[in-house]
C-alpha cells in the first residue's frame, strides 16, 4: 500500500508527458484522477496501519547501492504514517485549485504537481538517510518551476532565494549524513545509511562532535521549517508564487521542516537536544511574536497569511523541543491543522482575487453582502487559524502549549507564556483581515457586483471545512495514530535524560518490534547470502 | 612480450586508426569525411570493445613502464567514449560552419590515443609522451577554426601556456630522476616513502609536477587559460577538452601523486594540505567568478575550474574510496559536460554567436525538449540527486570526511551552493525570460549531435540511478 501511494504521483507525472499539450481538459482530469488515487491509496495506507504498534511498519528494504549500504527502503511508523496521509489528503485539492487558477503551460504543471508530491510523500516514507536526501533535493526542482514560471512579478528572483536558501541548508545537511556514515563505519565497522542502525549508533556520538552533527541537521530543516531566522525567504516565495505554490508551501512543504527536527533531531541526537532545547524554544518564541508583529502590519494578504505561519511555525518548534507527548503530539496535529486553515483561506482569497484581481486588503470589503456562502467558508478558515474551540486549531494550540508548559526538559513557564500570546495575536490579525475583507462598505463600486462563490467552489472548499469541523470535535482519528509512536520516543528521551519514564510500556513494545525486526533482517541477509 | 602488445592494445589501436584514417584519407579523391568520420567512430569502438575486453588483468607490461587491467581500461573506455561523443556532434557543427576537414576526426583520434597513453602510464617519460601529443592535438584544434580570430587567440594562448606548464611538468620529471634515480613509479613509490623525511630535491620535483598537472586540469591559480582558450575554442573541441583532456590529466595525476605524494609524514600531510587548499580555491573562484559570466561557454569554463576543485579531493584523500569515488565523478562529469557544450553547439548558427544567456530566453518555447535536456544538463552539474554527478560528490565529499579534510567537503558544501546560482541563471533564461537576444533567435540544428546528446541523457540517469554499475566497474574501493 505504502509503495503503491508512492509509485502512483511518479507514474502520473511521467503519464501527463505524454498527453498532448493541447488536451487541457484531459490533462486536468488525469492529473486530479491519479492524485485521487493516491489518497485512496494513502487511505488504505492509513486504515491498514497498526497504530497499537510504536515500531516501523510496512517495510520494504531493497539493495540499491552495497558500497554505500544505501537502500530503497521505506516504511512507516504513527507519526510519519500521519504527515503522509494528510500529504496525499492535500494534493487533490492544489490539483483542483490549480485547475482554476492556472491557464498556460497546463502539462508542465500537473507533471511537477506530482512530481512534488512524490518527492514529499518520499520524504515521510524514507527510512535510509541517503533516499531521504534524495527525495529532500528532488523537491527543489518542481518547487523552483513553480514559483519561476507561475509566479508573479518577482517570481525569478523569489524562485532564487527559495532554492539557494534550501539548497544551503541540505548541503550542510549533507555532510552531516556523510559524517554520520562515516561514524557508523568506525564503531561497527560498515559505512551505512539505515535509518534504523543510525538511531542505535548516533546516540552514542560523543556530545562535543554531536552538537555539530546536530547543528548541521538543525540549520537544514530550521530554513526548511522555516524557524526564524532563516524565515525571509518564506515571505517572498508566498507573496510571488501562485497561489498553488502558496498553498502548497503554507500547507505541505513546511510539514517536512517539522517532521525532519523530530526524526533527524530528536531521534538521531537526544544528548544535543537537551542541551539545546531552550535555544531551539527561544527562536520559537521570538518567531511567535516576531511573526505576529510582522503579520499586524501587513497590507498584503498572502503576506499576512505567510507571517502567521512564521507565527505559528515558532509554537510548533516549541513544541516538538518541549519533547514531550502533548507537544510532540500537538505539533504533528497543528501541521495538519495549518495546513488545512491555510488551504481553506487560500482556496477562499484565490476566489476573491479571482473576482477583484489583487491580494492587496484595500480592494476588497463588504463583501459578506453580496456573497453570503462566500463569507461563511471563510469565516471557518479563519476562525480555525485563531483557535476557536470547536475548530481544529484549538486542539493543536492546545495541546502545544501543555507540552511546553509541563515539558520537564524546558522546566520554566516562560516558554509556554510567550506561546499563548500568539492567540491573542492571531485574532488580531486573522479578524482584522475579515474585517476588511467581509464586512464594512465596498470599497469601490466593483465590490458590490460580485457574485456569491459556484457549486465547484463550494466543492472545493467542502472537504476542507468538513475536516476542520471534524478535527475540531473529535482528533483522535488521527492523534491516535501517532500516539504509540511518540510515547515510545518521548520515552526513550526521558529514559536517556532522567532514567525514568511514565511511557515504559511503549518503549518496551518498541524495542520488542523492532528486536524482531532486526532478527528478521539478520536471517533475510543470511537467507540471501546463501 | 606478445602478451604485453596484447594487454595494450588499446594504445596502439588507438594510434593505430590515427595514422591510418589520416593516410586514408588522404588517399580519397572527394567527400573524404563521408569515409573518415565512419572510420574514426568505428575505430574508437573497437578500442572501447577492447579496453572492456582487458578487464580486471591488473599489472604492467613492457618491464613495468605501462600499466594493464581495471585502471586504465575504465579509461581507455572514457576517452574513446568522449572521442565518439565529440565527433558525432562535430559533423552538424563543422557543416554548419562550412569547415568540415578529415583532419578534425583524426586530430580528435590523436588526442584519444595521447590520453590513453597517460592513463597507462607507470613511467615518467611514458605519461610525458601521452601529455604531449594530446596537448598538441588540442592546440592544433583549439585554432582549428583558423579563419576566425577567436579560434586562433584560443590556440595560441593554450599553445604559450601550455608549452609553459609542459617545462614545470620536465623539470620537475628530471628533479624526481635526479631524487630517486628512476622514472619508474614504483621505484619513485618505494624511494619516497622510504625516508620520513624528503630531501629538497625530491620536494622542489614534487612541487613542480603538481603545478604542471594542476594546469593541466584548470585547477586555482593556474586557471586562467580555461575561459579564453574554451570560449574562443570551437564548442565541440571545448567540449572534449574539458572533460576527456581533464579526465586524462586526472588518471595521470591518480597514478603519479600516488606515487610521489607521501602517505602520511609530514611531508605528505603539507603536500595534501598544500593540494587541499587548491581544491578549496578552485571551487570558490571557479563559482564565483562564473557566477559572473553572461556567455555560455565561459560560464561552463569557469565551473569545470570548481568542478577540478571537486575532484582533486579523491586525490587528497588518497584513499581507495577517493580514486573510485573520481573516476566516477569523471564519468558523471563526462556525459554532463559534454552533453551542455554540444547542446550549445547545436544552437550556436554562426561562428561564436548565439552564445549568450540572453540568445537562450524563451528556449523552452521554442525548443522544449531541448531546453529540457539543457535543464537537465543544470540541474546535474549543481549536483541535484538523482542525477549522476550528486553520486560524484557523495563519494567525494565521503573520501574526504574520511580523510579528516571535513572543513574541505563543507567548503565544497558552500560552493555548491554558489554554483546553483549561476547553473540556475540559465534555465531561468529558458524558462522564466522571453528572448533577449540581439536579431531572431536561432533555429537549433542538432541533426547528429541528437545521438550525443541522448547518449549523455541515457549515461546521467544511468550513472544516477544504478550508480554501482559503475562502482563496481571502479574498482569496489567503497
Amino acid at each position: 500500500m505504502l509503495l503503491a501511494t508512492l509509485i502512483t504521483p511518479l507514474v502520473g507525472a511521467l503519464a501527463l508527458l505524454l498527453v498532448s499539450r493541447d488536451a487541457k481538459k484531459a490533462l486536468q482530469i488525469s492529473a486530479f484522477a491519479v492524485s485521487l488515487v493516491a489518497f485512496a491509496f494513502g487511505l488504505a495506507t492509513f486504515l491498514s496501519f497498526d497504530y497499537t504498534n510504536p515500531a516501523l511498519q510496512m517495510i520494504t528494504n531493497q539493495r540499491w547501492i552495497p558500497s554505500l549500504d544505501a537502500g530503497f527502503r521505506v516504511g512507516v511508523d504513527g507519526m510519519s504514517v500521519l504527515f503522509f496521509f494528510l500529504t496525499t489528503l492535500t494534493m487533490p485539492v492544489a490539483i483542483l485549485l490549480g485547475s482554476t487558477t492556472i491557464k498556460e503551460q497546463e502539462k508542465e504543471f500537473y507533471s511537477l504537481m506530482l512530481l512534488l508530491e512524490f518527492g514529499i510523500l518520499g520524504i515521510f516514507a524514507a527510512t535510509d538517510t541517503f533516499l531521504f536526501y534524495v527525495f529532500f533535493e528532488l523537491i527543489l526542482i518542481p518547487m523552483y518551476f513553480l514559483i519561476g514560471v507561475w509566479g508573479g512579478a518577482g517570481r525569478i528572483h523569489a524562485a532564487l532565494k527559495f532554492f539557494i536558501y534550501t539548497m544551503f541548508g541540505s548541503m550542510i545537511m549533507l555532510v552531516g549524513l556523510i559524517w554520520l556514515g562515516l561514524y557508523a563505519q568506525e564503531t561497527t565497522g560498515h559505512f551505512t545509511t539505515n535509518m534504523a542502525l543510525l538511531r542505535e549508533i548516533a546516540p552514542t556520538i560523543p556530545f562535543d562532535t554531536q552538537k555539530w552533527i546536530f547543528a548541521a541537521f538543525m540549520l537544514a530543516f530550521c530554513i526548511k521549517v522555516p524557524l526564524f531566522p532563516v524565515h525571509t525567504w518564506l515571505p517572498e516565495v508566498q507573496s510571488e508564487s501562485p497561489v498553488v505554490g502558496t498553498v502548497v508551501v503554507g500547507a505541505v512543504l513546511f510539514k517536512i521542516g517539522i517532521y525532519g527536527l523530530i526524526r533527524f533531531g530528536l531521534e538521531l541526537f537526544p544528548a544535543a537536544s537537551f542541551e539545546y532545547a531552550k535555544v531551539m524554544c527561544a527562536l520559537g518564541a521570538i518567531a511567535v511574536v516576531y511573526g505576529a508583529m510582522a503579520a499586524i502590519v501587513q497590507t498584503d494578504i498572502r503576506r499576512i497569511a505567510s507571517f502567521a505561519l512564521v507565527s505559528s511555525l515558532g509554537t510548533m518548534v516549541m513544541g516538538v523541543f518541549s519533547m514531550t507527548a502533548e507537544g510532540i503530539q500537538g505539533a504533528i496535529i497543528q501541521t495538519f491543522n495549518h495546513g488545512l486553515s491555510v488551504t481553506g483561506l487560500f482556496l477562499c482569497l484565490g476566489m476573491m482575487t479571482d473576482r477583484r484581481g489583487s491580494t492587496s486588503l484595500e480592494d476588497f470589503g463588504g463583501a459578506a453582502k453580496v456573497m453570503p456562502v462566500f463569507a461563511v467558508f471563510f469565516a471557518i478558515s479563519l476562525f480555525s487559524l485563531v483557535g476557536l474551540p470547536g475548530l481544529n486549531g484549538f486542539i493543536g494550540e492546545y495541546l502545544l502549549l501543555l507540552g511546553t508548559f509541563r515539558s520537564p526538559f524546558l522546566n520554566s513557564w516562560a516558554f509556554a507564556i510567550v506561546g499563548a500570546t500568539t492567540g491573542m495575536f492571531v485574532a488580531i490579525y486573522m479578524l482584522r483581515l475579515y474585517q476588511k475583507t467581509c464586512l464594512g462598505e465596498h470599497s469601490s463600486p466593483d465590490a458590490a457586483s460580485l457574485t456569491d462563490i459556484s457549486a465547484r467552489e463550494i466543492a472545493m472548499l467542502l472537504p476542507v471545512t468538513i475536516l476542520i469541523v471534524w478535527i475540531g470535535i473529535y482528533p483522535s482519528t488521527f492523534m491516535r495514530v501517532s500516539e504509540e509512536s511518540t510515547r515510545a520516543l518521548v520515552g526513550k528521551l526521558e529514559l536517556a535524560k532522567f532514567g525514568k519514564t511514565s511511557y515504559a510500556a511503549s518503549v518496551n513494545k518498541l524495542r520488542q518490534a523492532e528486536a524482531e525486526q532486526a532478527t528478521a533482517r539478520s536471517e533475510a541477509h543470511k537467507a540471501a547470502g546463501h | 612480450m606478445m602478451l604485453d602488445v596484447y594487454y595494450t592494445l588499446p594504445i596502439a589501436l588507438s594510434s593505430f586508426f590515427g595514422i591510418s584514417a589520416m593516410v586514408l584519407g588522404a588517399l580519397l579523391p572527394r567527400n573524404r569525411s563521408n569515409f573518415v568520420l565512419p572510420y574514426s567512430v568505428g575505430g574508437l569502438g573497437i578500442v572501447f570493445l577492447w579496453a572492456a575486453l582487458l578487464w580486471g588483468r591488473n599489472g604492467t607490461a613492457f618491464n613495468g613502464m605501462v600499466l594493464t587491467g581495471m585502471f586504465p581500461s575504465f579509461f581507455d573506455m572514457l576517452f574513446s567514449a568522449a572521442g565518439i561523443l565529440v565527433m558525432l556532434a562535430a559533423r552538424p557543427y563543422l557543416q554548419r560552419m562550412n569547415w568540415e576537414f578529415d583532419e578534425f576526426y583524426v586530430l580528435v583520434q590523436f588526442a584519444v590515443s595521447g590520453m590513453i597513453l597517460m592513463a597507462h602510464a607507470n613511467h615518467l617519460l611514458i605519461v610525458f609522451i601521452g601529455i604531449e601529443i594530446m596537448s598538441i592535438s588540442f592546440y592544433v584544434l583549439a585554432a582549428y577554426m583558423r579563419n576566425q580570430i577567436l579560434s586562433v587567440e584560443s590556440g595560441f594562448k593554450y599553445f604559450l601556456l601550455g608549452a609553459f606548464s609542459t617545462g614545470f611538468l620536465l623539470y620537475g620529471m628530471a628533479l624526481i630522476y635526479g631524487a630517486t634515480g628512476s622514472m619508474e613509479y614504483t621505484s619513485i613509490r618505494a624511494a619516497v616513502s622510504y625516508g620520513s623525511k624528503m630531501p629538497m630535491l625530491l620536494l622542489a620535483g614534487t612541487g613542480l609536477i603538481i603545478v604542471g598537472l594542476c594546469f593541466k586540469v584548470a585547477a586555482f591559480p593556474f586557471h586562467v587559460w580555461a575561459p579564453d582558450v574554451y570560449q574562443g575554442a570551437p564548442t565541440v573541441v571545448s567540449a572534449f577538452m574539458s572533460t576527456g583532456g581533464k579526465a586524462a590529466a586526472f588518471a595521470a595525476f591518480i597514478q603519479l601523486g600516488s606515487a610521489i605524494i607521501p602517505n602520511g609524514g609530514p611531508d605528505g600531510a603539507k603536500m595534501t594540505m598544500l593540494l587541499a587548499c587548491i581544491s578549496a580555491a578552485s571551487m570558490l573562484v571557479g563559482n564565483i567568478s562564473a557566477c559572473a559570466q553572461r556567455n555560455v561557454k565561459r560560464m561552463l569554463a569557469y565551473s569545470s575550474v570548481a568542478q577540478a576543485g571537486y575532484m582533486l579531493m579523491g586525490i587528497i584523500s588518497g584513499s581507495g574510496r577517493g580514486t573510485s569515488g573520481l573516476m566516477f565523478y569523471l564519468a558523471a562529469y563526462m556525459f554532463t559536460q559534454i552533453g551542455a557544450f554540444v547542446l550549445a553547439s547545436t544552437l550556436e548558427s554562426e561562428y561564436g554567436k548565439n552564445l549568450e544567456f540572453a540568445d537562450y530566453g524563451g528556449l523552452a518555447k521554442r525548443h522544449p525538449l531541448l531546453a529540457g535536456v539543457m535543464a537537465l544538463f543544470m540541474f546535474t552539474l549543481v549536483g541535484l540527486p538523482p542525477f549522476a554527478v550528486f553520486f560524484g560528490k557523495y563519494y567525494l565529499f565521503t573520501a574526504a570526511i574520511e580523510a579528516g579534510f571535513t572543513w574541505l567537503a563543507i567548503v565544497g558544501a558552500i560552493a555548491s551552493v554558489i554554483s546553483a546560482y549561476f547553473y540556475l541563471g540559465l534555465i531561468v533564461a529558458m524558462y522564466f525570460r522571453p528572448y533577449e537576444g540581439a536579431d531572431t533567435p536561432s533555429v537549433a540544428q542538432p541533426g547528429m549531435s541528437g545521438v550525443t546528446l541522448t547518449i549523455a541523457v541515457l549515461g546521467i540517469l544511468l550513472l544516477g540511478f544504478l550508480p554501482n554499475v559503475v562502482m563496481r566497474l571502479t574498482g569496489s574501493g567503497m
